[in-house]
């Protein structure tokens, strides 16, 4: 059994509508986990599955609650996988910065819970460590008090489609990308890796930041959108096997989409664009 | 279940008798994926929205090990794995009848015995005369309530299936004129084949292709069984790709571990 210990520790974030949650969206923390388990460098620890405000006003999403109870039956079988309601409980839309910035500062304040000395890490920048291990805190380590341990890296999950949304006017603030980039990392599930590349290519804040930008192939299309599952139960065709059985089952029961949930937010602009106008 | 009621007598033409189908899918399951049973799924979708059928059962029958297939488990795990993919569905079974025989048996064959599995499953009005005990029962002898369509058996594949007609030597005419005038297709179609090329290219297939429905699948996927023993043979991930349970079936038994360097 391999030492993990020298390993940085990831933690990967995926926010999204999750709209609903399908087989693809969990298909790319596999991905990723096997990913960056396999370059020998990180070990994933955790996934947390941030879905988004309502406030975010998209066309067709329906309310946070239904939409982060489909999340949570989806990975009731799984052992890394969580849920986190923080985003989708707030009034108004957060940035994705600011939901990456908690869930750094929560995974720092529970690694420096270890150590009754210890004083919150902050934020890690970006970039490989070394590995052999130059990460422990030798100098504060005391013999009877348990070892303090480094906060893991929180790293934003997600598909090119979200990497080329940086592209889009307005949408981003330059400095969110920048510290998306710089302070956290994206891991990128890309389907042909060249177009990811391409866009890397042609942005001098995503190229300059390249080393934290990690493009895992998907060799397997698996073409699972949200926005299919929910054409499909409007015209009363199967979802089985295209999510999992209790977020079926769920949806079901419910009748959560139809018609009428995809017009919700018709004519609406979403938060972003909004924002930037203001 | 039966497609008509008793006051379908006359009944206005939209609650005309649908026809009874059931689809029959053939081949390794080696191991059973999320793709093999969205194909039931779909087929059943399309079927349904035509108004014509009312698709009442689902068959998976695993091919026999004496097929000889490169890195082919051994049928009763194969069996097995399928067993517990179905075990929520509501309408597609498993069969073991194919891989129980001593050898392989043409996919012909295994559509002439579900058929005649399928006659004798229903009601007899009378019984046949003549001592045809063990044969195939004539569609007249069998009894429909008159206003029940008499039952189809469908071959459910992809359309990469239906390339393999092309094969030489691989098919006997007769075999493929049987299958698609006897019984029908059900074709669903995976990323990166074009079915309709696939018929035009075939006289036999062109000359009853009222009878090979063609089936687009929206939700396009190139997850296929090879990709899932890849995925295997390197310790890589297969969550979400099939069901839990035959993933847990996977470990427990050490499927897939190696592959196999012989043929």
């Amino acid at each position: 059994m391999e030492n993990l210990e020298h390993r940085t520790e990831v933690v990967l974030l995926a926010c999204g509508s999750f709209n609903p949650i399908t087989y693809m969206h969990l298909r790319l923390f596999e991905l990723a986990k096997d990913y960056m388990n396999a370059t020998g460098e990180y070990n994933v620890i955790k996934g947390i599955i941030s879905p988004v405000g309502d406030a975010y006003k998209k066309k067709g999403l329906i309310s946070a609650h239904h939409r982060v109870v489909m999340a949570e039956l989806a990975i009731q079988t799984s052992k890394w996988l969580e849920v986190d309601t923080w985003e989708s409980l707030h009034k108004d839309w957060v940035e994705t910065a600011k939901v990456l910035s908690y869930h750094q500062q929560r995974l720092a304040a529970k690694s420096s819970d270890y150590s009754p000395q210890a004083s919150p890490s902050p934020v890690l920048p970006g970039g490989k460590r070394k590995r052999n291990g130059d990460g422990q805190d030798l100098s504060e380590k005391k013999p009877s008090a348990p070892q303090k341990k480094r906060p893991p890296q929180l790293k934003l999950l997600c598909g090119a489609d979200f990497l080329e949304s940086f592209g889009v006017p307005n949408l981003w603030k330059l400095e969110d990308i920048t510290t998306i980039v710089e302070n956290y990392g994206l891991v990128c599930i890309t389907r042909t890796g060249n177009n990811a590349e391409k866009f890397i290519y042609e942005s001098d804040i995503l190229w300059k930041h390249r080393n934290n930008i990690h493009l895992v192939n998907e060799w397997i299309t698996n073409d699972i959108s949200s926005t299919k599952i929910r054409r499909a139960l409007r015209r009363g065709q199967s979802i089985r096997y295209l999510v999992p059985e209790p977020v079926q089952q769920y949806i079901e029961k419910h009748s959560l989409y139809s018609s009428e949930s995809e017009d919700r937010n018709a004519g609406c602009i979403i938060a972003p664009l909004l924002k930037a106008r203001q | 279940m039966r497609c008509a009621s008793k006051q379908d007598f006359d009944a206005p033409d939209k609650m005309k008798c649908k026809i009874p189908v059931i689809l029959l899918a053939c081949g390794s399951f080696n191991p059973i994926t999320n793709m093999h049973l969205r194909l039931f799924e779909v087929a059943r979708d399309h079927l349904h929205q035509t108004g014509k059928y009312q698709v009442i059962e689902g068959i998976i029958s695993p091919v026999n090990d004496s097929y000889g297939k490169k890195n082919l488990a051994a049928a009763k795990h194969r069996v097995a794995m399928v067993q517990l993919a179905l075990e929520t569905s509501s309408w597609i079974r498993v069969d073991q009848w194919e891989s129980e025989q001593k050898e392989w048996i043409e996919t012909v064959k295994v559509l002439r015995h579900h058929y005649s599995e399928l006659l004798r499953s229903l009601p007899r009005r009378k019984e046949a005369p003549s001592s045809r005990a063990g044969s195939e029962i004539p569609t007249e002898d069998i009894a429909t309530p008159e206003n029940t369509a008499a039952p189809e058996l469908k071959l459910l594949c992809g359309a990469d299936f239906l390339k393999t007609f092309q094969t030489p030597n691989l098919w006997k005419d007769e075999h493929i004129k049987e299958i698609v005038e006897k019984f029908g297709l059900v074709c669903v179609s995976r990323a990166g084949h074009d079915p309709k090329q696939y018929i035009y290219e075939s006289a036999i297939l062109t000359h009853y292709q009222h009878n090979i429905h063609l089936v687009k699948n929206v939700v396009q996927s190139d997850l296929s069984a090879t990709h899932i023993r890849q995925a295997l043979y390197q310790g890589k991930s297969v969550k979400c790709l099939l069901p839990e349970k035959v993933i847990s079936y996977i470990k427990e038994h050490n499927l897939y571990q190696e592959e196999s360097k012989s043929t």
